[in-house]
């Protein structure tokens, strides 16, 4: 049977589910036998949970103003670059 | 539709409103700007947060308020995870409480992660980046990764343990 330091090793594994099936099998034994490391893989799961299930929220408009300016800036000034007529090669004489 | 993702993720990384604003700025910029070097290797969502990432990495660097900015610094191996809070949830904090509610708690436990540790937890948990691609973005090898995150899964299990247990005699309810 796994020790408590081998099952929390292996506890990332475990949580996102890319054991082989065999350790996979020996981690589920260790955890029926053992409440404080079921206690630790359950309560580790509801953390990832909690994290993954939040929504970003929506940028103030303020932001989205701030980077919709900044980028259309930045698209007419590639734009004038590329439809500038090409400058003289030379220096125009005096 | 992933602006909102990258200032979240700014903000995690920063730890500030505002240096958020500048990186989430500085990343479409310059995603526009080498549009062309976007070789299509990777997912575009990737190459987006790798310019994040850096950006906001430059930003804790320039700031210099933190000592612990360093990505390649080793912490693995030299502290075990420490454990204390072996208790079980009072029910189910998104029931609880408001999403709003919820972020501040959850932002509040993240923001007293290392930036070493907190980068890879939000870039593995909250933006569901593979630890390949986690470990491409952040220029690390996927064992530092690995080990990277389980140090942080586990902190911040112990701090949303200590606010979400079972209090009193319930909080060996699972014995």
């Amino acid at each position: 049977m796994l020790t408590c330091k081998e099952f929390l090793k292996e506890l990332n594994d475990y949580l996102d589910d890319t054991l082989d099936p065999e350790l996979r099998r020996e981690l589920e034994g260790h955890a029926a036998e053992c409440p404080n490391c079921w206690v630790i893989f359950d309560t580790s799961k509801k953390t990832i949970q909690i994290f993954k299930g939040l929504e970003p929220q929506p940028l103030p408009a303020r932001v989205r103003d701030r980077l919709m300016a900044a980028l259309e800036r930045k698209m007419a000034s590639k734009t004038s670059a590329k439809t500038r007529p090409p400058g003289p090669l030379t220096s125009p004489q005096a | 539709m992933y602006e909102r993702k990258i200032y979240r993720l700014a903000k995690h990384i920063t730890n500030s409103d505002e240096d958020a604003e500048d990186v989430l700025q500085e990343t479409f910029l310059k995603a526009y700007e080498h549009l062309d070097s976007f070789l299509g290797h990777s997912r575009f969502y990737t190459w987006l947060v790798r310019i994040a990432v850096n950006e906001g990495l430059m930003k804790l660097r320039k700031r210099k308020t933190d000592r612990t900015v360093s990505l390649d610094e080793t912490p693995e191996g030299l502290e075990e995870p420490v454990i204390r809070e072996i208790a079980v949830w009072d029910g189910s904090p998104e029931k609880k409480y408001s999403q709003q509610e919820l972020r501040a708690l959850l932002n509040q436990a993240i923001q007293n992660l290392k930036p070493s540790f907190r980068t890879v937890f939000v870039l593995r948990d909250v933006e569901e980046l593979s630890t390949e691609e986690t470990a491409e973005v952040l220029n690390l090898s996927v064992p530092a990764v690995k080990s990277r995150l389980l140090r942080a899964r586990l902190e911040l299990r112990e701090r949303l343990t200590a606010m979400f247990k079972k209090k009193g005699d319930d909080v060996f309810a699972y014995l």
